[in-house]
Parts: structure tokens; sequence; C-alpha cells
């Protein structure tokens, strides 16, 4: 009853949030849940019709519902095949597909692919997401299995589906963490039962039931026959063999588990968990050892990683800490130094920011549906610089901003992130193509990189005047040097650089700038590339 | 007369050093002083000092006004400075006049690029503009050093070091005027606040609070072209000689809590010493401010009570300097605002010089009547304007405690209407059936509960005549078994009687459909447990007394032993039930 309220209530309201709307019920990926939903339905409601009717009315009236009903399924399910038949992703959208096929996103949205948060996760981040989690669980499945019952059961099933889903992009990792707690929950409570429960039963009758013990289980726990044998061969070896089983081994610690989750009659028990009192200690011991230590990890991984705000870097050096705060330095001086009504156009990942710290307009940002949009950004970024002047020119940018890395080594800067402005603009804009970016299928912006490379916007404005720095242009965050060193800009003006070259604001040159007498000849020598752009982008409405 | 311009700072400062005699007949009370209009626009702060006679020292402020004299040129501004006693006929007075311009100094040219040094011009007079005679007069104009693009020059000219020097000049008609162009290098600092406001908040808990919003412009040439980082960072002749990066503030010793925060966040680049005269705080805006470069910033700090606001004649007065503590920083206009505490009454402000007054009201948190603010406006604030002014108020103590005491009855008055809610009934009518039926069920729900406790203690009668057999058993005292026995018959009968009754009322109610065939099946077994129980220890007693052995004696019970097991058992489990009702 409650539950129907829920689904029916919350389904409501989600269809009332104006970005959902109708996609609630009407796409594919909420199909499953709510067939669940119609199935229990029946069900409760044939177990209330079979209270009300005879049996023998209750046969009649269920061969002719079956009937009518079945009729009536095929005729909606052909319907439905059919609606979903007829849309391209089979009423799928791009975002759940590219969970479903974790290749679907890079193939056909770059736009989606393109967001750090959706690759997929390395081991490292996963042992800095769970850290210990990770050997209690194994332990959790386990003894989920060994009484399995309906809950149970319905954890481990949670626990794969989410590893799996976690497995496809990083930020799913949020998904696999409720299931990762409770079963190492689970894992940690059963492994303090078998302790706790084998220090209980030894220690009154500490003198001569120990041998007994020991006489009596044979064959019954392998545990208890290994530690009891072991203890009276030597008892440190023991000591140290109990705790290396405890900390990862997934053997050893199945045969815990064996132990822990074994029946629980006290007549059995009692011959069951008999582990050596000393080791159960120092079993305990090392368990809340291992909390203790899972709780500094997580207050650190809290403290460091995931509150560090990423718009204020810090390094940890010999002579102490040091703050990189450039890119508030950059939007303060937005917010200052330009006109109210002046648009910055960036890569969209700043777009929230330049609006939220600098108060500028922008062309794109983190919430731009429009793929067109940002393709065109894409595009210009990846242009020759008259052609991304000619199109900033047709959007009203005045100020382009871009971030660098390479003087002190911040890799997720614009150079990084330039394939996929490429790639999102290149499918857009047909003349754009990956292939012209890349020497032998590997992208690099040293000297072998491709000419149409070392002459696109983003190149020139990541790079200008920074081989002055060094003499040799070495580039701290792909760790070689720069293929082309001394360039003038001939569009675009520099603004401003922060502290450390992160964030660079050009502007762009205003018109009358340019050399009168010049255009006509241009015209003429440049028709040839002209006639190619026309060729090229007749969806490109900049020519 | 002896005139000397100081051009060090971005700010204009002229002192005039005159010796006045008075060559007519009438003893004169005042001396006028006059200044052409471009320039008294922008004057500052003026300020004489008079003494008379040939002795130096012992000079003493004259105070200086406005004026208008009949017959005079329009262009002109008259300030005239009243002498404390009238001079009289061929007594020399000695009078220093300090003068400070704001925007003296026009950067020319207007706009500069990164590497130039900035240059500025300066218009004035040679001769001293004055409303007399003057025998012999000089000007010095010491200049910030460095280059000297140009200087208008005349006869007796002289340019020694970083000071330029005009004169002496010899009998000087009355306004005389004698244009001069300066055009040097000034690479000082044009920190020009356009706008600043000073928020004092007084706490009576203790704590003088100061917040400063600026606005900061440089007020220099503006940069023409591009600013590179590259030439500002590593080319020592490129790197833009006329901005600046940092701001000094010298604050009260004893501040404290510090900060330094724009509408973004905290700013990290700021230093702080302090020691026990002054605490000195340096401020780095988020970027270098070349000329036309703005940025807005916020300082505040806390300080503490008793240095800065004192008590006398049954009034209290804050005693606090008025303008910005930054260093050789010009403000276009100062708003300070003095928020005294709720409840201050009779306010009354005595400033230096004049200024802008009104009040407003500023509500904060549990204020009523809210906070009476006096707020003070002057246009073009110099460092010379940093002085003291106060603020007499009336304030009493006890409305210290009006906030806290509010908070106090606001949590008494909610916890006593939780109270009161708890311990009356809300229920609108009072003979509706599921009222009645709740009542009842309050009622089963009670006896239940007694009858839970006489049923517990039963359990320990049990528990007792066990520990006696065990006892028995140790010991083979069989008549103290025989008296626990007893005792614990006497208590079962009296437990019987005590039950009876409520289990007579629970039977009654109405609403005890659900408990009844528990409570019955309960009250039989626990009479079968007792009945077995006795019956046990009975035949334990009787054999331990025949001298039996114990295997023998154990035989006999076995099977009681079980059956009682099991009663207890099933006792327990529907006592629990019973319990979770």
């Amino acid at each position: 009853m409650i539950s129907t309220m829920q689904v029916v209530l919350g389904t409501l309201l989600a269809a009332l949030v104006p970005v959902v709307g109708f996609n609630a019920v009407l796409t594919s990926e909420h199909f499953a849940s709510f067939l669940v939903f119609i199935i229990l339905h029946v069900v409760a409601l044939v177990y209330y019709i079979k209270g009300l009717l005879t049996p023998r009315l209750f046969k009649v009236a269920m061969t002719f519902v079956l009937t009518v009903g079945l009729a009536l399924c095929l005729a909606v399910v052909a319907i439905l095949a059919a609606l979903v038949a007829s849309s391209p992703t089979k009423g799928w959208s791009g975002r759940s597909l590219s969970l479903l096929d974790p290749t679907y996103a890079s193939k056909y949205i770059p736009i989606i692919a393109s967001v750090s948060e959706h690759q997929p996760p390395t081991w490292p981040s996963y042992f800095m997401a769970i850290n210990v989690l990770a050997f209690l669980v194994p332990a959790g499945i386990i003894s989920c299995f060994l009484p399995l019952s309906d809950a149970s059961s319905f954890l481990v099933l949670y626990l794969v589906t989410s590893v799996y889903f976690s497995g496809v992009m990083v930020r799913l990792m949020l998904v696999l963490a409720p299931a990762v707690c409770i079963l190492s929950g689970i894992a940690l409570s059963e492994a303090f039962n078998v302790l706790t429960r084998s220090m209980k039963f030894q220690r009154p009758i500490s003198d001569d039931t120990l041998p007994t013990a020991g006489d009596s289980t044979p064959g019954s726990s392998s545990t208890a026959t290994i530690t009891t044998s072991t203890k009276n061969a030597n008892i440190k070896k023991e000591k140290m063999g109990t705790i290396s089983k405890e900390r990862s081994s997934k053997k050893s610690r199945k045969e815990t588990e064996l132990v822990g989750s074994s029946p629980v009659r006290p007549e059995k028990e009692e011959k069951l968990c008999v582990l050596p009192s000393e080791a159960s200690a120092m079993g305990i011991l090392f368990l809340i050892m291992l909390c203790g230590l899972y709780v500094i990890h997580c207050v650190w991984a809290a403290a460091e990683a995931y509150s560090a705000p990423s718009i204020v870097l810090t390094s940890r050096s010999h002579d102490g800490l040091h703050v990189y705060d450039d890119f508030r330095e950059s939007y303060a001086w937005l917010r200052h130094n330009t006109e109210v009504d002046d648009k910055v156009a960036s890569w969209w990942d700043y777009g929230y920011q330049t609006t939220a710290m600098a108060n500028r307009t922008v062309i794109v940002d983190n919430n731009t549906w429009n793929n067109t949009h940002i393709a065109t950004v894409g595009t210009a970024m990846s242009s020759p610089e008259k052609g991304a002047w000619e199109i900033f020119n047709s959007l009203d940018v005045k100020y382009v901003l871009v971030v660098f890395g390479g003087l002190i080594g911040y890799p997720s800067d614009d150079i990084n992130k330039f394939l996929w402005m490429v790639r999102i603009g290149g499918g857009e804009f047909p003349h754009i193509k990956e292939q012209d970016y890349l020497r032998d299928g590997n992208y690099r912006v040293d000297a072998q990189g491709t000419p149409t490379m070392l002459n696109c916007l983003m190149y020139k404005l990541c790079y200008y005047r920074f081989a002055e720095t060094d003499g040799k242009g070495f580039d701290r965050a792909r760790r070689y040097e720069i293929g082309r060193k001394h360039f003038k800009l001939t569009h675009f003006e520099e603004v401003f650089t922060t502290q450390h070259w992160m964030v660079r604001i050009y502007k762009l040159k205003p018109q009358k700038n340019r050399v009168r007498g010049k255009l006509k000849l241009k015209l003429k020598s440049s028709s040839k590339t002209s006639l190619m752009r026309k060729g090229a982008g007749k969806k490109n409405p900049w020519q | 007369s002896k005139r000397s311009l100081n051009f060090v700072s971005s700010i204009g400062v002229t002192v005039f050093t005159k010796r006045v005699e008075n060559a007519g007949s009438e003893p004169v009370s005042k001396v006028l002083l006059a200044f052409p209009n471009i320039q008294a626009k922008n004057l500052a702060a003026i300020r004489a000092f008079g003494t008379e006679g040939k002795v130096k020292g012992l000079s003493s402020v004259l105070p200086i006004e406005v004026v208008e004299p009949s017959g005079v040129p329009p262009e002109l501004t008259f300030f005239s400075a009243s002498l404390h006693k009238p001079l009289q006929k061929g007594k020399i007075l000695h009078l220093d006049v300090l003068t400070v311009f704001t925007h003296f100094l026009q950067p020319f040219p207007e706009e500069i690029t990164q590497a130039d040094s900035q240059l500025v011009v300066f218009q004035d007079s040679s001769h001293y503009l004055s409303p007399y005679p003057v025998k012999v007069q000089t000007l010095s104009i010491r200049l910030p050093g460095g280059r000297v693009e140009s200087y208008t020059k005349y006869g007796n000219t002289k340019l020694v070091d970083s000071e330029l020097k005009y004169g002496p000049y010899e009998d000087v008609p009355p306004f005389s005027y004698n244009p001069i162009i300066v055009h040097f290098e000034n690479n000082n600092p044009f920190a020009v606040a356009k706008e600043l406001i000073r928020e004092i908040e007084i706490s009576h808990w203790g704590n003088v609070q100061i917040t400063e919003h600026y606005n900061i412009v440089h007020g220099g040439a503006r940069l023409k072209g591009e600013f590179s980082r590259l030439d500002y960072q590593s080319r020592p002749y490129a790197r833009g000689v006329s901005s600046f990066r940092h701001l000094i503030a010298r604050l009260p010793a004893r501040a404290h809590s510090i900060y330094y925060r724009d509408e973004i966040g905290n700013i990290s680049t700021s230093h702080l010493w302090s020691d026990s005269k002054k605490t000195q705080l340096e401020i780095e805006p988020r970027f270098p401010l070349f000329g036309g470069w703005q940025t807005t910033f916020t300082i505040g700090y806390g300080l503490p009570l008793q240095d800065f606001v004192f008590s006398a004649d049954g009034k209290r007065f804050l005693n606090i300097t008025f303008g910005s503590p930054m260093e050789e920083i010009l403000i276009e206009k100062l708003i300070v605002k003095v928020v005294l505490p709720e409840g201050s009454k009779d306010i009354d402000v005595s400033a230096p010089f004049p200024t802008n007054q009104w009040q407003e009201v500023k509500y904060s948190h549990l204020d009523i009547a809210g906070r009476p603010v006096l707020v003070l406006e002057k246009p073009d604030v110099i460092p010379e304007h940093n002085l003291h002014f106060q603020v007499y108020y009336k304030f009493n103590n006890i409305s210290l405690l009006i906030e806290p005491m509010m908070l106090i009855t606001g949590f008494f008055l909610l916890f006593v209407a939780c109270i009161a809610y708890m311990h009356t009934d809300m229920s609108i009518s009072k003979n509706s059936p599921s009222y009645l039926a709740k009542l009842q069920w309050d009622e089963v729900q009670a006896t239940v509960q007694q009858i839970q406790g006489i049923f517990h203690q039963c359990l320990a009668v049990h528990d007792k005549l066990e520990t006696s057999l065990h006892d028995l058993s140790r010991t083979g005292d069989a008549k103290s078994c025989k008296a626990a026995r007893k005792a614990a018959d006497a208590q079962f009968k009296e437990l019987a009687k005590e039950l009876k009754p409520l289990l007579l009322s629970v039977q009654s109610s109405p609403q005890s459909y659900q408990i009844w065939p528990k409570l019955d099946d309960l009250v039989a077994k626990e009479r079968e447990l007792q009945d077995k129980l006795m019956a046990r220890h009975a035949t334990v007693v009787d054999s331990v007394e025949k001298k039996q052995r114990g295997q023998d004696i154990e035989n006999r019970i076995s099977s009681q032993q079980q059956k009682i097991a099991a009663l207890r058992q099933e006792v327990e489990s529907l006592l629990e039930y019973l319990s979770e009702i």
C-alpha cells in the first residue's frame, strides 16, 4: 500500500520537474520498474478476488480473465514494441545506453564521454574510495550466502549490479558505496561474532576443557582443528597466522566465515567456535585497529580529497603549503575590469564558474543542452586564428578564456581536453577532422604535432610567448618541449594572465585594426579556402 | 614668503611659510589666502599655523573659513585665517599654511603601455597668488626623483637633484600669476578608493567590529594594449613600474580576528605583523593593479572595546580615527557608519572637519527597535584626515541583557507549551466510540502490566525454590528446604489473591478479546508449573530425608524436570508476548 503510494506519488512529483516531464513514464528505462509494479498489483488483485468468490466461480472467472487478459496484453505489447522499434535508440536515451554499453558514449556521443566523471575508474580510485572495505566485501558476500535468505540474496544482487555500474563510470561509485558499506558491515559483524563467541565460551572453563574441545572437534570445523593443533605446536606462529589470515587472504576469511555463520544452536556452538582465546583477542584487536585506520582514512579523504575545492589548488613542498588561486584571480579580473555586458567564451567546464564568479555572460556552460552550441565553441578553438575570430565575432564574444597548465604542471587544462573539443566540433561541423590533429594516432603538441594542431587557436592562445619563459618552451604538464615556439597573434591580444599562467584571457582585436587594403587581395587568393569551406560547411552558419 | 610643493606621493602637498607684516595702520585680525577655483575644487585639506614675533615654535592652529570679499575676480576662492589676536601695526606674524590637493597631478600621456613609466604634468604659478604685495618669495618643488621631462624655465630656475627651485622674486604685486608647467616621472601608486564604506559596530559585550568595503582603482595613466604576465614577471625594465600590487594598512594595536576577502571568497595573499604598538597588514589584491584597473575587497577586524569606548559625565563616547588605515590612499567618497547598540539614546558627534551626517536604523539578529546608525559622509579624504572623531551616546547596561532574556523566555515558553500539550486532552468529542475504546485499552494495558509484574514475582519465587534445592544437594539441610517451600507456598497464595481482581477487570473489559485467551492460558500454565515445582520439591526433600542415592533422585524427578522446563519455556514466551503488546 505504502509502496504503491510511493511509486505513484514519486512518479508524479518527478514529472513535475520541468527537465524530466513525461520522460518519467515514456522512456524505456522505466519500463521494467513499471512492469514489476503492474505485476504486483495484478497478483494482489487475483488474491483479493479469490477471497471473494467460491472456488468454482473463481475457476470460471480465471479462464475468462486469462483469455481476455492475454489478448489485451499481446495487443499492448505489440503496440509498445512497434513504438519502441520506431525510435532510433529503441527508446533508450544515450545516457542509459552508455551505462549498459560502456563503449556506446565514446562511439556516438562524445559530449558525454568527454566528462571526466564519465570515465571508467582505475583501481587506485576504487581503493581511494572504499579502502579496507574492498577486502571486507568478499567476506560479506560469503556470509550472505551461508544462510541464503531473500534479504541476503537481494544484497548480493545489489552489490553485483552496483559494481558493474561503478566500473562503467567513476561517478557511479556513489551507487557502489551503500552496497559496499552494508556488505562489509555484515562481514565485520560476523567476524566479531565468531571471535567474541569463542572468547566467551572459553573463559570460564579455561583449564581442562581446552584439550577436550580440541578432541571433540575433528572434522567438524577446519579452522578449529587448524588453530588448536597449531597451538600445541607453536603458539607464536599460530598468532601470526591468525593475524595474516584476518588481514586479507580470502581463503582463510572464508574459513572464519564458515565458523561464524554456523547454525546458532547452543550445543553445537560450544563445539564449533572454539578459537584459542589469545588468537581471538588478537583478532578483535586487529579488527578494531582496522576500523580505526579506516576512520582515519575516511577523515583524511573527506578533508583532503573530497572537500578540496577544485577552484583553489594547493601543493605541499618543502617550504610549506603553496596556494594556486589563479582561477579566482582571473575571474575577479574579469568581474572588475571588463564591461558588464561583455561575453566570455571558454570551454564549457568553466561556464558556471565564469557566470558565478566573474558575473559575465558565457557562450556555453555546464548545463548547455544544445550540442551545436558547444560544437561551435569547439570548432572555434580548433580553427586557425582568423576562422576562430570570425566565429567568436559572430557570437559577439569579447574575451576568450583558456586554462593552461604547462607552466606549473596542472594536468587537467584545455590542451589535454582539446581532443574532445575537436571531436565534439567535428561531430557537428565536418570540416574539423580528428585525424588532422593526430600524428599517427597520437595526440601531441611537440615538434611531432601536425601543422593543423600547431596552428589552431587553442594551441596559440595557450602557448603565446610561453617559450620565452625558459627559452625552450618546456611544457611541465605534458613533459616535453612544445612544437611551435615563437609566433605572433594577429586577431587576439593578451589582456590578462594569472600569476601561474593557469588562466589566460585574450581579447578579440577590434575589426578596424585589420589592414583594409589587403582585403581584396586576400579574397582572391583565399577563394580556394573559402570554396572548401562552402563545400564543407553548408550547415555552418558562420560562412 | 616661501612655498614648497611636495609630490613624492601621488597626492600633492603644499606648504607655505609666510612672514606677514602689517604695513597698514589698523590692527589686522584676518589674513586672506587665495586659490584659483580649479585648485580650490580639489583642495582636500587646509590648515594654518600662526606664530607671532620672531621666535619660532609655539605655533597655534588658526581657524579657517571660506569668505567672499567684494571686488575680487570670481575665478578665485578666498579663505581667511582669523588670528587669535589682531596683528598690530608693524608687527610680524609667521604663518604656515598646509594645503593638500587631490588630482593635482594629471597623467600625461593619459594612456601608457605596460613597459612605460608614468609621466605626470603639473601646472601652477611660480608666483604665489597673494592678495597682498609680496616682498620676497621663492618656490621649491620636491619631485619624487627620476626623469624630469620638461619644466618651464625662467631666469632664476634651478634643478638640483630632485628639487626644482624658482626665485627668489622680489616685490611682486598682488595677484600676479606666472604660469609654470612641470612634466615629470611619478611611479608612485595612484591608489584611489572610489568608495569606502567603514562600518564601526559597537558591542558592549566587549568588541568594536570594523568592516571596510573598498572599491579601489588605479588612478594613474591607463594601461594601453596588452598586459603580458611574462614581462611583468621576468623583465625588470618592462614590468610595469606604475602598477602596484600591495597595500599596507596600519591597524590599531590589539586588533584581532582580521579577515580579508571579496565577493568570491577569502583572498589568501596577505601578511600580518603585529607588535605592542601597532598591527600591520599587508594585503595584495588578487591581481596587480595597472592604470585604470579596479578591484573590490573587504577587510574586517575586531578591536577591544575598552580601548575605544570611554565614559564621561554619564555619557559614553567612541573615540576612533575617521579615515582608512591604508597608507597613501585617496578616498573619493568615504562613508563612515557607526552602529551603536540597540537602545542607545542622545546620539551626538564631534568631528574635526565638516561632514554630511544622517541617521539610519540597522536590524541585526534579535533586534526589535533596531540599532541606531550614525552615518558620516565626506568626499576627498586623504591620510591627513585620519584624525579622531567622537560619537557620544547614552546606553544603559541593562539593555545588554534584553536579547539573552528574550531567548530564555522564548525557550521557556516553548517548553511550557510542550508540557501543557502533553498534559491536556485535545480530543474533540469525549464520547466517540474510538475515544472510549482508547481509554479502555489504556486501562487494559495498565492492568496487564500489573499482571506481568505479579508473574515475574512468581518466577522469582520459582527461582528461590530451585536455589533451595541446590542448597539441599550441597548441605543436606532438609528442614530449611521445607521452610523455603512453605514460604513459597504462602507467597504463591498471596500472589494469586492479588491476581484475581486484576484478571477479573481485564476479563470484563471489552478491549481484552485479544489478550484474554493468552492471559487465561498463562494463568493455567503458571498454576500447573507451580504444582509441578512443588511436587518435585516435595519428592526431592522426601528422598533426601530417606537418604536415597543421588542417582535415584535424579531418576525419579527426571520426567518432572522435563515438564517443568517445557512449562517454564511456555510461560516465559507468553510473558514476552504480553510485554510486546
